[in-house]
């Protein structure tokens, strides 16, 4: 096997290994699920890594409620598919339990509002390791993380001391109460991870390709108007265009693109000659210029 | 595609970050909505040109005070190379986490502002360059605007960074001088007119001229154990196959091997890669191997060819970078962690301080301090299997682990 001449190939050698470490390392690791494109590639790099014997901890899902109905019977059908447990908790009840509380207005959004119920899942759990598909190129806080990146007892990220890490010696010792995100894919890019779905034919959800879709223009991006998840003005108007997601979070605050891709090699042509970037249609990225720094210190994944 | 990694290096306001972001900027990587942000925001501050380095100084305090504190990940492809740029501080204080970004890589970027010359701040980058045996340095000349573009000024540092090569123990390096200006981008993706003394080859397209086969340590093969799998289901009732990574060389079914530390002889029978089978697996390939006898093998062994033993012992002297305020200490205990293996390891003796501006080396040294390198001599509690760092860079080189809060406190290079 001469696999080292291919970029995407040693970035997969290298997410295995990293998979591998978790499963050495930790008592009680999860993989956090989303059902987007990222974490999807991560269920098939476990699978990868641990072959023939199946992926030895459980995936979790903080669901927003406010999630793209074709992402969740996606979901749905992966984890059957593979025989892997699923764990579901909900904002909803964090909300309901008076834990935080729901935005409202023009840009309300539910993103936030996970930190709170992923910290309260992974206590529940006492999770110490939790997998997540962050990737480096995504924005330039997450640019600086590591690979194994220690949170306290609160979940926070101390961004000004981050452990060293060398060569590729993981060290995943903590402390009771502390727990470590894992991020196997930190160096892959946006396009990595598509020519990676690509060559290894991964089934997505249907909400990545082009599709016919209700929607309306505000502050120059693609909102949809499917359902009542996104605040709309009564003078927004509602058109129908055809479109794509490059990104699949919370609906409240994830744009789509217009788009004709509606095959992987389409969708793969796109992003190559794409002059904005994957995060360009986040509004939540936007409120500030360290928005997600803010976010990933409070325990953001 | 390949995939080339690199570090820079640079004190403080040598324009490291705004070297990356005219790289990013002329070899169209930055996409419209950064380069916006980045516009917006050097408006903003009243700048009258683009301050790149919001492009990769990430960090809330890093915008404040103007500096690198913690490594940024880089990335942006031309036609021939996918690049990863490890952005490192230039501060000392922050000397860990350039020998983090650096550790990684393969080739280096250490920046000289052209006004300033050699300084203290370059000897230690050369010095760590050196001590990480990176096989392909660039020093780039930078800021060549403010020196009227001036072949004198070129020649001068150059002159003074030759007397540093001289003084180096790792004679390899390949290091080539470009005077480049990051700001007007004067010989960092495009040649420039403005010097037209300079004969060679703008930064980038020294870059994508590097041969992965030159900057790349091969090494013997090694391949140390990380998990067991054994599935215990029906389809693969017996099977029992060690996951790995490959350092160094390669390996096939058939080899005649040798597992540390029981040194239990075997024959490799299957090579894995997901549900296919393979003849060889090759460096960095994280496989899965079947050996022909049952024999009870953990976390931590290493599989090796037969004939080709590293040494296998329960002590080693190596230089550490020590990376912690709390001092390393004669006696202290620490857990060393070599590859996946961890074991507990004693500070035995502090042979030597070495200075990295190659002024020498201070001995009869109790403690050592953050940032400071030296030879020392530990002893461990199991033995590890190991190679010297200047042949095998995976199995040469180690971390030490602070047994109270499990920080990472130290690296080490094996002599």
């Amino acid at each position: 096997m001469n696999k080292d001449t291919s970029n995407i190939n040693s970035l997969e050698n290298e997410a295995i290994y990293i998979m591998r470490e978790v499963a050495a390392q930790f008592e009680k690791p999860v993989l956090l699920f989303s059902g987007g494109k990222d974490s999807i590639t991560l269920v098939r790099l476990a699978v990868k890594a641990f072959y023939p014997a199946k992926i030895p901890f459980p995936l979790m899902h903080i669901d927003t409620g406010h999630n793209f109905p074709e992402t969740i019977e996606f979901r749905d059908r992966l984890v059957k598919e593979l025989g892997l447990e699923l764990i579901v908790r909900n904002v909803q009840d964090s909300i309901d339990e008076g834990k935080v509380k729901e935005e409202s207005g023009r840009y309300a959004s539910r993103n936030m509002l996970q930190t709170t119920t992923l910290l309260d899942a992974i206590e529940e759990f006492k999770f110490d390791a939790c997998i997540g598909g962050a990737r480096r190129d995504e924005e330039k806080a997450r640019a600086k993380e590591r690979i194994f990146s220690v949170r306290d007892d609160f979940g926070q990220w101390d961004e000004k001391n981050q452990r060293p890490e060398l060569f590729d010696m993981l060290n995943g010792q903590i402390e009771h109460g502390q727990n470590v995100r894992v991020f196997p894919i930190s160096n892959w890019t946006e396009l990595d991870v598509w020519s990676y779905i690509e060559a290894e034919n991964i089934e997505i959800p249907s909400i990545y390709f082009a599709h016919k879709r209700k929607v309306f223009l505000r502050d120059g991006m693609i909102w949809s108007a499917e359902d009542d998840v996104v605040y709309r003005d009564e003078n927004e108007e509602v058109i129908e265009k055809m479109v794509r997601f490059r990104t699949v979070g919370d609906m409240s605050c994830t744009a789509a693109v217009l788009s004709d891709a509606v095959s992987i090699s389409k969708v793969v042509e796109e992003i190559r000659d794409s002059t904005i970037s994957e995060r360009g249609a986040r509004i939540d990225d936007k409120r500030s210029e360290a928005a997600m720094e803010k976010r990933k210190q409070q325990g953001y994944f | 595609m390949e995939v080339l990694k690199i570090a820079t290096a640079g004190s403080v306001d040598d324009g490291k970050s705004t070297l990356i972001g005219r790289i990013l900027y002329d070899t169209k990587s930055l996409t419209s909505d950064k380069l916006e942000a980045i516009e917006k925001t050097s408006k903003q501050r009243g700048y009258d040109y683009l301050d790149f380095s919001l492009a990769t100084d990430g960090l809330v305090a890093e915008r404040e005070q103007g500096i690198t504190i913690d490594v940024a990940h880089i990335y942006f492809s031309t036609k021939k190379k996918s690049y990863i740029i490890a952005d490192t501080p230039g501060h000392v204080e922050y000397t860990r986490n350039m020998v983090t970004g650096a550790s990684t890589s393969q080739a280096s970027i250490i920046l000289i502002d052209a006004r300033k010359g050699v300084i203290e701040q370059t000897n230690r980058h050369f010095f760590i360059n050196n001590l990480l045996r990176i096989k392909d340095v660039v020093v780039a000349i930078n800021k060549m605007d403010l020196v009227d573009y001036s072949e004198d000024v070129y020649n001068k540092i150059k002159a003074d960074f030759s007397d540093l090569m001289s003084k180096r123990d790792y004679q390899d390096q390949k290091i080539t001088f470009i005077p480049v200006s990051a700001l007007k981008g004067d010989n960092v993706v495009n040649k420039t007119d403005k010097m037209p003394w300079y004969k060679g080859d703008a930064l980038l397209e020294h870059l994508e001229q590097l041969d992965k086969k030159d900057i790349y340590n091969v090494g013997t093969p090694r391949f140390p154990v990380q998990y067991v799998i054994r599935p215990k289901t029906e389809d693969f009732h017996d099977f029992r196959g060690y996951a790995g990574k490959v350092y160094g060389g390669e390996l096939s079914v058939g080899d005649d091997i040798i597992v540390l530390p029981s040194k239990t002889r075997s024959k490799i029978k299957d090579i894995y890669f997901y549900d296919e089978k393979y003849q060889t697996a090759s460096r960095r390939s994280s496989v899965t191997i079947t050996l022909e006898n049952d024999i009870n093998v953990s976390r931590g062994d290493m599989i090796v060819k037969e004939g080709d033993l590293p040494t296998i012992d329960k002590q080693f002297t190596a230089n550490v970078c020590w990376m912690d305020s709390n001092q390393l200490t004669v006696g202290g205990k620490y857990v060393v962690q070599h590859g996946v293996n961890k074991v507990l390891a004693k500070v035995d003796r502090i042979n030597h301080k070495i200075h990295p501006d190659y002024s020498g080396f201070e001995k009869d040294v109790t403690g050592l301090n953050v940032n400071d390198i030296a030879s020392v001599t530990f002893k461990l509690n199991k033995p590890i299997f190991y190679d010297q760092f200047k042949n095998h860079r995976t199995n040469g080189s180690f971390i030490l682990i602070d047994t109270q809060n499990n920080n990472t406190v130290g690296a080490g290079f094996i002599q």
